[in-house]
């Protein structure tokens, strides 16, 4: 399984999207500059964290136009994989692969924590090494983390399941205190309807390394390697 | 011939999308003693000078740039004046 992180002026988690799939799980990694359009040979494609073009405008706006976003859309209609972290969740909506925005988190601040998430569905390679309703803890560090959509979009994801993760209490339940920035429905992460395009909020690359302290995030990058391992 | 025109493109939230910037500001404004202001509501402003045919090329090409860039039509709405510069 060949892995792209694609890097912009303005990334800064890219490395260590790489340093889980190169350093941890042993896949070929290729750091993909914006200006690039191959992405010909990838399996996975990532879009990193950080803040891409620096943010200028809105969050993602001026990366969904760049030579490297142009090519993950169609790597996405092509059916590979695509996940984006954090501003990478923001550029892919941006980019409308991802239905919904990413807007101002409620209270303002910008939140850098460790939350819970209750794994809503494992039926697909992102989600497949978690059991059903488990509880994990990933970092979050946004300012414009609050996921908006218009009712009828949020329906359809309900509808299509399309919610892989949600924020909760530590013992699965959804209080107001447990959503850490607003989001509709405590929403942290969606995927496309068709499952191959994943965008969440928190950094499951900053919990995978086990002298980091937790490695709840590194089950996400084994499904994927395992559901490619036996071909999708 | 073409005409250059000056744009001024105002970007704001949905009117169903939460603003806690607009509503700090409105609080904010309440300590200071104006307990007249009711909700606030804060956008973006954003200038630009752009070559076209004629006025309707003009609107055409900004009403693009709006949808394509400078709004969010999932969040935001836009509006624009256009002016011929002299």
């Amino acid at each position: 399984m060949k892995t792209g992180v694609i890097v912009f002026p303005g990334s800064n988690c890219d490395r260590d999207a790489a340093m889980v799939t190169r350093d941890l799980l042993g896949l070929p990694t290729r750091m993909v500059w914006h200006e690039e359009s191959d992405l010909s040979g990838l399996d996975l494609v990532i879009v990193p964290g950080g803040f891409s073009y620096g943010d200028y405008l809105r969050c993602g706006a001026i990366a969904r136009f760049s030579p490297a976003m142009q090519a993950v859309v169609q790597h996405a209609e092509r059916g590979g994989l695509v996940l984006g972290i954090c501003n990478g969740f923001q550029v892919l909506t941006e980019a409308g692969l991802l239905p919904g925005a990413l807007v101002r988190n409620r209270d303002l601040h910008f939140i850098c924590d460790r939350v819970s998430l209750r794994v809503e569905r494992v039926d697909l390679p992102w989600t497949q090494r978690y059991a059903p309703q488990q509880v994990i803890t990933l970092p979050i560090a946004h300012g414009e983390g609050c996921y908006y959509a218009d009712a009828d979009t949020l329906a359809a994801l309900e509808d299509h399941q399309q919610i892989l993760f949600r924020y909760c209490a530590a013992d699965g339940s959804l209080t107001e205190a447990s959503n850490p920035n607003g989001s509709l429905g405590h929403i942290a992460g969606i995927c496309n309807r068709r499952g191959n395009v994943l965008g969440m909020m928190p950094h499951p690359e900053r919990a995978a390394d086990p002298a980091l302290g937790n490695t709840d995030g590194l089950k996400l990058f084994e499904g994927v390697l395992a559901a490619l391992s036996v071909g999708v | 011939m073409s005409q250059t025109y000056q744009a001024k493109v105002y970007v704001t939230l949905r009117p169903s999308v939460l603003d806690p910037a607009g509503t700090a500001v409105q609080s904010g404004l309440q300590h200071l003693g104006y307990d007249n202001v009711g909700p606030v509501r804060i956008g973006k402003y954003v200038e630009l000078t752009l070559t076209a045919a004629d006025e309707s090329d003009a609107r055409t090409q900004l009403d693009r740039m709006c949808d394509q860039l400078l709004a969010n039509p999932v969040i935001e709405n836009y509006r624009f004046e256009l002016t011929p510069n002299p």
